[in-house]
């Protein structure tokens, strides 16, 4: 059987989702932003809210979130999407309304509004890639950064006694009474990318129901950061960020009887 | 039952990160010498056995590879 015979619209099995726009992405070569636009547009795509979805980009390598989705959105000032979104959704209750946020933008500057708007419950998903460095501004270190890890801000490694242990802000906003659907996922196989893709769509359907935030934690690679290639950084993300930072659901909805 | 597959990679957008190759069953694609405009060495099928899985697709950070697939 010949190529030509092979491809015909009726043997589709993947295609770009339209949900996304031509642009080239600006990210550097195997960085999982890329991933994770899709795996959000696709499942925009699937529930059909095309129309009826609300983005807020971040500070940080994904400000220009916006470029590529071809869905309403709104750039927050750095750290403070959650607030933003919390005005959207308030405002725009019968729309869908997720933020996109990096480790430094969620984890550092943003804490206040992150813990806050988990803690009141606001109906919104929260989208957290969480690569361990600043990885827009030349690969400093984040509150995420592993112990002894490199950056450009702790040459040595992270010394803990000095800079203190790595935040787990996922596992801190599962304790908020606020927030309903916690976990943790990655995206560097194509299985962990279509359980990733299983708990974005979870995290949209929950909005459905009002009871609080969807907080997906996807832990990301940063080759450039890392100064690995793109294969080798998800090697060491493997090794090094899985241990410390667990794949899994944290906090599911209790099962309504 | 087998599946006969077939890709069209977008190669002007393909950055050449080597993501999909470790994810390929079949080991039919690889980056090739050709380079895009960019200057990255773009994903090439190799061989003639792909079976349409869509693992390469699906971990692609840039969405560059369509997938078809047929029954033989």
């Amino acid at each position: 059987m010949t190529r030509e015979e092979i491809i015909k619209p009726e043997n589709l099995v993947y295609r770009r989702t339209p949900v996304l726009t031509d642009n080239v992405m600006h990210y550097c070569p195997g960085c999982g932003h890329g991933t994770v636009h899709r795996l959000i547009a696709e499942v925009i795509e699937e529930m059909g809210i095309q129309d009826k979805t609300i983005g807020v980009a971040p500070v940080g390598c994904s400000v220009l979130a916006y470029n590529y989705f071809d869905v309403d959105f709104v750039e927050a000032a750095h750290g403070r999407a959650p607030a933003v979104a919390t005005a959207i959704k308030r405002l725009h209750q019968n729309h869908f309304v997720f933020t996109y946020q990096g480790d430094g933008d969620l984890a550092a500057i943003g804490t206040g509004e992150t813990i806050h708007a988990c803690n009141r419950g606001e109906n919104i998903v929260i989208i957290f890639v969480n690569n361990g460095i600043y990885g827009m501004t030349g690969g400093q270190m984040a509150p995420t950064t592993l112990p002894n890890m490199k950056t450009s801000t702790s040459p040595y490694g992270r010394d803990v006694e000095v800079m203190g242990p790595p935040l787990k802000i996922t596992e801190l906003v599962a304790q908020l009474p606020g927030t309903y659907y916690v976990t943790r996922q990655a995206v560097y196989t194509p299985a962990l990318v279509r359980k990733a893709k299983k708990a974005i769509r979870q995290a949209f359907e929950n909005q459905k129901l009002n009871k609080g935030v969807s907080f997906v934690e996807i832990v990301s690679n940063c080759n450039s950061g890392w100064k690995l290639t793109p294969v080798k950084s998800n090697e060491w993300l493997e090794e090094n960020m899985l241990p410390f930072y667990p794949l899994g659901d944290i906090k599911v909805p209790a099962k309504e009887v | 039952m087998a599946f006969k597959g077939t890709l069209i990679i977008d190669t002007e957008k393909c950055k050449g990160c080597g993501v999909c190759i470790i994810g390929c069953p079949q080991k039919c694609i690889a980056l090739g010498k050709k380079v895009n405009k960019k200057g990255y060495n773009h994903l090439e099928i190799i061989e003639d056995t792909c079976i349409g899985c869509a693992n390469c697709a699906v971990v692609c950070p840039d969405g560059v590879i369509e997938v078809y697939k047929v029954k033989v």
